[in-house]
């Protein structure tokens, strides 16, 4: 046991522990925002894939568990060498000054606190639906229809799919209306693109700084190393954030 | 030139310290910035008052003594080269003329809860000593004077080890580090040894006991913010933290116990 507790107790431990559930994090957003931009391919597409991950509860239960778990040591690693790290300097310096480090490297635990309220926020939002409770913005439903042959959904936002049986009625929840009628409430979107820059920040130092802490640096790969956080950063905000400005531009209806 | 000083002053190590001003007259710009405290600490003993201590010994940039926060930055602000790099330095090799006439400085001590303040701008930096005392080292037997060259080392390697081993333990980095983190010291340390054959049998023990006695002594964690290699005056890369980082993780599949006993040799 000792064989184990004490590398995972020590410094370089903990920050391996934060560099792999950090990884695990940026697999899990670049996953999401390759699902959300599905929306651009129309409401069919981004359904369907909705439908295919809820329709496994085993895998889709398994997946929120075991992210969870993820996200918890994260924070909580994070807090704790945020606070080691403070009683590290017990007396600060009168003139303080900075050479090199970013904003971003700086303010980990910052944009780290405005991810973890977004995420809170973000559930709540689509996940449980409680955030915008307007009648007409909850419980968007495709009902199947079946035509020559065919099975296509059809939008039935007057309907709830807490009030209908699963097993009776072939139905599935219309993901693209709820997100397109999200969206168009304007500080919503604002609230989104908010949340976008802060990941933004945290990926920027953080993408490459992983990397740094589990060895995966060299003279040699430096100057790539150094980009990967902040192109991540770029590509993650770029893409996620584009969504809500289609939505208000009108591009997405 | 004239300058403002404001400098910290801790008559002892449990004693309460706090910023004091001084005012430096008629220093010669080509002082260095340890002369000019000397000048100062002289008017102060014709005074009756208790100089300003601080650590120094080769004043020629060699020996690691010196090191005292001017502005916010260990060893002092560095100037932008002609060749367009930041000039790398120590306390003892900064001089007058790299700052403005009648510029306010503040200085202090490197701060850090394992650098305990002794007096003044001196700090305790014995938490370096245990740590190379931990793993620092090489085991090489005694006796007639091996050849020069018996061993084979690759060119990169004899390269890359006087990189790390350019360190001179001032502890410019811990000082730096918005964490008060040991780590390039330790990465210079280890890799220095842990890159040379004669360091091979001792090498995974030497990473994972020099990281534990650093991680007793209080020092802070990695956030990979650079400081530390922006203010080293030995320009030591952050390389050698990547290094050792994997260096302790390959550690972690060796078996520690049996090489730590040194062999009957
Ligand atoms: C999607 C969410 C998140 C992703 C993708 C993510 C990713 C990362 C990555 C890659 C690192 C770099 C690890 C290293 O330096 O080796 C990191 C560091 C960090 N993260 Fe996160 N993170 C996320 C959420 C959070 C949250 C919610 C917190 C809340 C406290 C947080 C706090 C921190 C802190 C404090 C660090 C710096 C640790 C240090 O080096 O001292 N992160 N994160
Ligand atoms: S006094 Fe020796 S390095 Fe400055």
């Amino acid at each position: 046991m000792n064989l184990l507790v004490k590398p995972v107790r020590s410094s370089l431990g903990k920050k391996y522990a934060m560099a792999v559930t950090g990884l695990l994090l940026i697999g899990f957003v670049l996953g999401h925002m390759a699902g959300n931009l599905l929306i651009y391919l129309g409401p069919d597409a981004i359904n369907s894939y909705a439908h295919a991950l809820k329709s496994n509860p085993g895998l889709l239960w398994t997946a929120r568990i075991g992210l969870l778990l993820v996200f918890v040591i994260h924070v909580l690693l994070g807090v704790t060498l945020a606070l080691e790290n403070r009683a590290a300097r017990p007396q600060r310096y009168e003139y303080d000054a900075t050479l090199r480090a970013s904003w971003a490297s700086r303010n980990m635990m910052l944009t780290g606190l405005v991810i973890l309220a977004f995420v809170i926020y973000h559930l709540a939002h689509f996940t449980l639906g409680v955030v915008t409770t307007t009648e007409d913005n909850k419980n968007y439903l495709d009902l199947v229809e079946v035509k020559q042959g065919l099975k296509t959904y059809v939008p039935e936002p007057s309907l709830n799919l807490s009030q209908l049986d699963p097993n009776q009625v072939d139905a599935r929840h219309d993901v693209y209306r709820m997100v397109v009628s999200g969206f168009q409430i304007w500080w919503v979107s604002v609230s989104y693109w908010l949340a976008m820059a802060f990941l933004g920040l945290h990926l920027w130092h953080g993408g490459s700084s992983f990397l740094q802490t589990l060895g995966l640096n060299s003279f040699r790969y430096a100057s790539v190393v150094r980009l990967i956080g902040p192109l991540l950063a770029i590509l993650v905000v770029i893409g996620n954030s584009s969504i809500p400005l289609a939505v208000m531009l009108g591009l997405i209806k | 030139m004239k300058f403002t000083l404001h400098v910290w002053r801790q008559s002892g190590p449990n004693a309460r310290g706090e910023m004091k001003q001084y005012e430096a007259t008629g220093v010669n710009p080509d002082m260095s910035f340890l002369e000019m405290l000397d000048v100062v600490n002289q008017e102060l003993i014709a005074r009756g008052e208790e100089p300003i201590a601080f650590d120094h010994d080769c004043r020629e940039g060699i020996c690691g003594s010196c090191g005292i926060v001017i502005n916010g930055v260990p060893h002092g602000p560095r100037r932008r080269l002609a060749n367009g790099k930041i000039e790398a330095k120590t306390t003892c090799q900064t001089y007058m003329r790299d700052f403005t006439d009648g510029q306010h400085l503040w200085l202090e001590p490197w701060r850090a809860g394992a650098f305990p303040v002794i007096k003044d701008l001196v700090v305790d930096r014995s938490a370096f000593d245990r740590i190379m005392q931990a793993g620092g080292y090489i085991s090489a037997n005694t006796g007639g004077a091996p050849d020069g060259n018996a061993i084979l080392i690759p060119k990169r390697d004899q390269e890359k080890a006087m990189d790390a081993a350019q360190c001179i333990g001032c502890g410019a980095c811990v000082a730096a580090c918005k964490n008060a983190s040991a780590m390039l010291f330790v990465a210079a340390k280890v890799s220095h040894l842990g890159i040379l054959p004669q360091g091979q049998p001792e090498r995974a023990q030497r990473v994972v006991r020099m990281v534990e006695q650093m991680d007793k002594e209080g020092f802070g964690n990695c956030t990979n913010y650079m400081e530390c290699e922006a203010a080293c005056p030995k320009e030591i890369s952050r390389q050698f933290i990547a290094r050792m980082n994997r260096d302790y993780l390959w550690a972690q599949t060796q078996d520690l116990e049996t090489t730590s006993s040194g062999g009957a040799g």
